[in-house]
C-alpha cells in the first residue's frame, strides 16, 4: 500500500508540471498581452497613454522578458505559493482567489454528496426493479437531468425560488455577510444558499451514476453466490446490503475522478447566471481581459484539484477493493 | 486384411456438393446464420422502441437541416419591428363555430406605460389563415440560389410567429430551425475529429503498448484532468477577435474535437491491449501483415459497431458544450444562429418573468440530447454480442 501511494504521488509530479506549461500555453494564445488590452481601453476612452510609463509596466510585470523565462519565473512562484500578481485588480493573485477558491471546493463537495445521495437509492431501486414502471420512470428522470443545460436550470430556479418561496438566492451567502469573518450565522447563510447550485449541478452527474450502479448491480445480482445466499433462506433485504451492494459501490469512489472535473465544470458556468463568488465569473473576467497570471493561477488550482482528488479517490478505492491495491502491486 | 497389397480407388463424387444436405437449414435459420454484423445489429436495434424512435427523430432534424430555408416561415434575419417580444400565436381551426382550417388572430398591441411593458393580446376579429406552399422571404438556399419558397407562410399583412418574437422581432421558430443546422453539425464534425483521432491513438498505443502505449496513457490523463468547460472557455477565448463567425465556428468545433477523443481512445486502446494477443491477430502478423493492415483489417472492425454506439453517447455533451459557450457569449456569435446563439438571450432574469418563449430553443437542445442518448444506449445494446 505504502509503495502504491508513493508511486501515485510521484506519478503526479510530471503531470501537474505538464498541465503548468499546457495552461501557461493557452493563456499566452490570444495576441497581445494584459498592457496592450488595458492600452487600447485607454486609448478608445481617448486617454493619451504615456509610452515610458507602460515600457515601466512592462518590466515591472516581467512581460518584457522571452516566454520561457516568464513560463519559470509563474511555476517557480507557485511551487512557493505566489501565483503572481493580477492586473485587473491590482493585487496579488491569493488574495484575490483565496476565498473563492474555498467556496469552489465547498461547492463541488457538497454536490458530489448530493449526487451520491440521490444516485444510491434511486441506482439500487431500479436495479432491483428492473423493468418495471418505476425503473423506467427514474432512469427517464435522471436523463431528463442530464439533458437540461445548466445554466438554463439555474435560471429558472432563481426565478421560481423567488416568486414561490420569496427568497432571493443569487450569490452564496447575505449580503451581510460578504467580506464577513467565518461564523456560525455566515456558515448557516452559505448553507442556505448553497441549495441551489448543489441541485442545479448535481442532476448532470446523477443520471449517469445512477445507471452505473444500475448496472454494475445487476451483473452482481446475477452471480451465482447471491442465489446460493437466496436459496440457503437469506432474507432479500440482506442478502442486498451483505454482499452485492459493497461490490457495486465502486464506482462511487472511482468516479470522483470523472464527477470532479464536471461538477468544476458545472460550476463554472452556473456560478456565472447565478452570479456566485466562485470562480466562474471571475475567470471569465480574467480571460478576456487577458489578465494572465490571475486566469492561469485559475485554471492551475483548479486541475490541482481534481488532481488530488483523483489521486484520493484512487487511494479510497485501493484501500476498499483489495484486487486494485494487489493489481497496482504486481504490475510494478 | 485379406489383400494388402492393393489400395483402396481412389473416388470422386461428380455430384456438386451440398452441405444442407447433411443438416438443412430452416430458410429463417439460414437467413440469421448468413446475417452480416450490421444486419443483426439492424434486427436487434429494431427490437429497442425507444432506440428507434429516437433515431427516427434525429434522422428527421438531420433531414430539416437540408432545407432548413424552407421549412422555415421568415428569413432568419427578417425583423419585425412592429412586433418585438411577440408571445407566441396559437394555431386554431374554428372560428366561433365556423370550420376555417389552420389560421391564426391577429394581434393587438399596447404599450402599458407604468413599466413599459409591451402587451400582446389576440385580436378575435383579425383571422389570418396559414398559407401552405406559398412564396414569402427572400432568402439564398444554401447561401447559393435565391429563393422565396417557404412551406408555411403567414397570411398576407399577417404574421405567424408561432414561438414568439426575440427583441428585435425576429421569429423565434424559423432562427430555432435554422440554429438547428449549426447546432446538430458541430456535434457531428466534433464528433468525426474526435472519433479519428481516437481510434489513431488509442490504437497505436493499444497495437504498440510499452512506452507509446504509457505517453498516451499520461497524455490522456493529463487532458482529462482539466475541468472542461473552463478549458474550453480558456481556448475559445484565444480564439482571434477577427475571424469571420464561419471560422469562429470551425474554431470551436476543433476545440470540442481535439478534447474530446480521450475517452474513445482509452476504450480503443483497452479493446486492442486484449485483441492483439488474439489467435487470428497473431496469425495475421505471423503472414507478414503490416500494422496498418492489422489494425484496420483485422482488429478494428471487430468492435467497431460498438465504437460507433459510444461515440453516438458522446455527440450530446458537445452539444451541450456549444450551447454552454455561446451563452457564455465565448462560442459561436451572431449573425451564425445556433441555439446557444439564441439561448444567449435568454440570460436575464427578467426574461423568465416576462418573455419566457425566448427559453424555448431550450426544447430542441433537451430533445436532442436525450435522443442521442436513447439512441446510442440502443446501439451499443445491440452491438453487444453477448445480449
Amino acid at each position: 500500500m505504502f509503495g502504491y501511494i508513493v508511486h501515485r504521488l510521484l506519478v503526479m509530479i510530471p503531470t501537474l508540471l505538464a498541465i503548468s506549461l499546457i495552461v501557461f500555453i493557452i493563456i499566452q494564445l490570444p495576441p497581445g498581452d494584459y498592457l496592450s488590452t488595458y492600452m487600447a481601453e485607454l486609448q478608445a476612452q481617448g486617454e493619451a497613454v504615456d509610452p515610458q510609463k507602460l515600457a515601466y509596466l512592462r518590466e515591472m510585470y516581467g512581460l518584457d522578458r522571452p516566454e520561457w523565462q516568464q513560463y519559470l519565473y509563474w511555476v517557480w512562484g507557485l511551487l512557493h505559493g505566489d501565483m503572481g500578481y493580477s492586473f485587473a485588480y491590482n493585487l496579488p493573485v491569493t488574495q484575490v482567489v483565496g476565498d473563492r477558491l474555498w467556496l469552489t471546493f465547498i461547492v463541488s463537495i457538497t454536490t458530489i454528496l448530493f449526487t451520491w445521495i440521490v444516485a444510491f437509492p434511486i441506482g439500487i431501486y431500479s436495479a432491483t426493479h428492473q423493468y418495471s414502471w418505476s425503473d423506467y420512470g427514474l432512469t427517464f428522470l435522471g436523463f431528463v437531468g442530464l439533458a437540461t443545460p445548466n445554466f438554463l436550470l439555474a435560471l429558472v430556479m432563481l426565478y421560481f425560488a423567488n416568486t414561490w418561496f420569496g427568497i432571493s438566492i443569487g450569490g452564496l451567502m447575505d449580503d451581510r455577510f460578504i467580506g464577513a469573518p467565518w461564523s456560525l450565522a455566515k456558515f448557516g447563510s452559505v448553507l442556505a444558499h448553497l441549495w441551489i447550485p448543489v441541485i442545479v449541478i448535481g442532476t448532470s452527474g446523477t443520471a449517469g451514476m445512477i445507471r452505473r450502479l444500475r448496472a454494475n448491480l445487476l451483473d452482481e445480482l446475477q452471480k451465482q453466490y447471491v442465489v446460493t445466499a437466496r436459496a440457503k433462506g437469506l432474507s432479500p433485504f440482506k442478502t442486498l446490503m451483505k454482499y452485492p451492494l459493497r461490490m457495486s459501490l465502486n464506482p462511487f469512489i472511482a468516479d470522483i475522478g470523472t464527477l470532479l472535473p464536471h461538477v468544476i465544470s458545472g460550476s463554472a458556468i452556473v456560478s456565472v447566471v447565478l452570479s456566485l463568488p466562485t470562480t466562474g465569473p471571475m475567470l471569465l473576467d480574467a480571460l478576456r481581459a487577458q489578465d494572465m497570471y490571475l486566469a492561469g493561477s485559475f485554471l492551475m488550482c483548479m486541475s490541482l484539484l481534481t488532481v488530488v482528488g483523483v489521486f484520493l479517490s484512487d487511494l479510497a478505492l485501493a484501500a476498499l477493493d483489495p484486487r486494485i491495491r494487489l493489481g497496482a502491486g504486481s504490475s510494478k | 486384411m485379406s489383400e494388402p497389397e492393393q489400395p483402396l480407388a481412389h473416388f470422386v463424387s461428380d455430384e456438386p456438393f451440398e452441405p444442407n444436405r447433411v443438416e438443412a437449414m430452416s430458410p429463417a435459420q439460414e437467413r440469421y446464420y448468413r446475417a452480416s454484423q450490421w444486419r443483426m445489429m439492424w434486427w436487434k436495434l429494431k427490437r429497442h422502441r425507444l432506440a428507434v424512435i429516437s433515431g427516427a427523430i434525429l434522422g428527421l432534424l438531420y433531414l430539416s437541416t437540408l432545407v432548413s430555408e424552407i421549412l422555415a416561415p421568415y428569413g432568419v434575419h427578417s425583423r419585425h419591428t412592429d412586433f418585438i417580444f411577440a408571445p407566441p400565436q396559437q394555431v386554431h381551426l374554428f372560428d366561433q363555430g365556423r370550420f376555417v382550417g389552420p389560421f391564426v388572430y391577429g394581434f393587438d398591441y399596447s404599450l402599458d406605460m407604468s413599466n413599459l411593458q409591451r402587451d400582446y393580446s389576440p385580436n378575435l376579429g383579425q383571422v389570418q389563415p396559414i398559407r401552405f406552399f406559398c412564396l414569402g422571404d427572400d432568402y439564398d438556399f444554401w447561401g447559393l440560389i435565391p429563393g422565396r419558397f417557404h412551406l408555411v407562410c403567414p397570411a398576407q399583412n399577417g404574421t405567424l410567429f408561432l414561438l414568439g418574437t426575440d427583441r428585435l422581432g425576429r421569429d423565434m421558430l424559423s432562427r430555432v430551425i435554422y440554429g438547428t443546422r449549426i447546432s446538430l453539425t458541430i456535434g457531428l464534425i466534433g464528433i468525426s475529429i474526435s472519433f479519428t483521432l481516437g481510434i489513431i491513438i488509442g490504437g497505436l498505443a493499444g497495437y504498440y503498448g510499452g512506452w507509446a502505449d504509457a505517453i498516451t496513457q499520461r497524455v490522456i490523463e493529463i487532458i482529462r484532468s482539466f475541468p472542461e468547460l473552463p478549458l474550453w472557455m480558456a481556448l475559445s477565448a484565444a480564439l482571434p477577435v477577427t475571424w469571420s463567425p464561419l471560422w469562429v465556428y470551425f474554431g470551436i468545433t476543433l476545440i470540442l474535437g481535439f478534447l474530446d477523443w480521450t475517452g474513445l481512445a482509452r476504450a480503443v486502446r483497452s479493446k486492442f491491449l486484449a485483441l492483439r494477443e488474439e489467435d487470428f491477430a497473431t496469425a495475421a502478423v505471423l503472414m507478414g501483415a503490416s500494422p496498418r493492415r492489422v489494425i484496420f483489417r483485422h482488429l478494428l472492425p471487430s468492435f467497431m459497431s460498438h465504437l460507433i454506439a459510444s461515440a453516438t453517447i458522446s455527440i450530446p455533451s458537445m452539444i451541450l458544450g456549444e450551447t454552454a459557450l455561446s451563452f457564455l457569449g465565448l462560442g459561436l456569435r451572431s449573425p451564425i444562429t445556433s441555439w446557444g446563439v439564441l439561448l444567449n438571450e435568454a440570460q436575464n432574469i427578467n426574461v423568465v418573468a416576462l418573455y419566457p418563449w425566448l427559453m424555448l430553443p431550450v426544447v430542441p437542445v433537451f430533445t436532442v440530447v436525450l435522443a442521442f442518448n436513447f439512441f446510442g444506449d440502443g446501439l451499443r445494446d445491440a452491438a453487444d454480442p453477448y445480449r
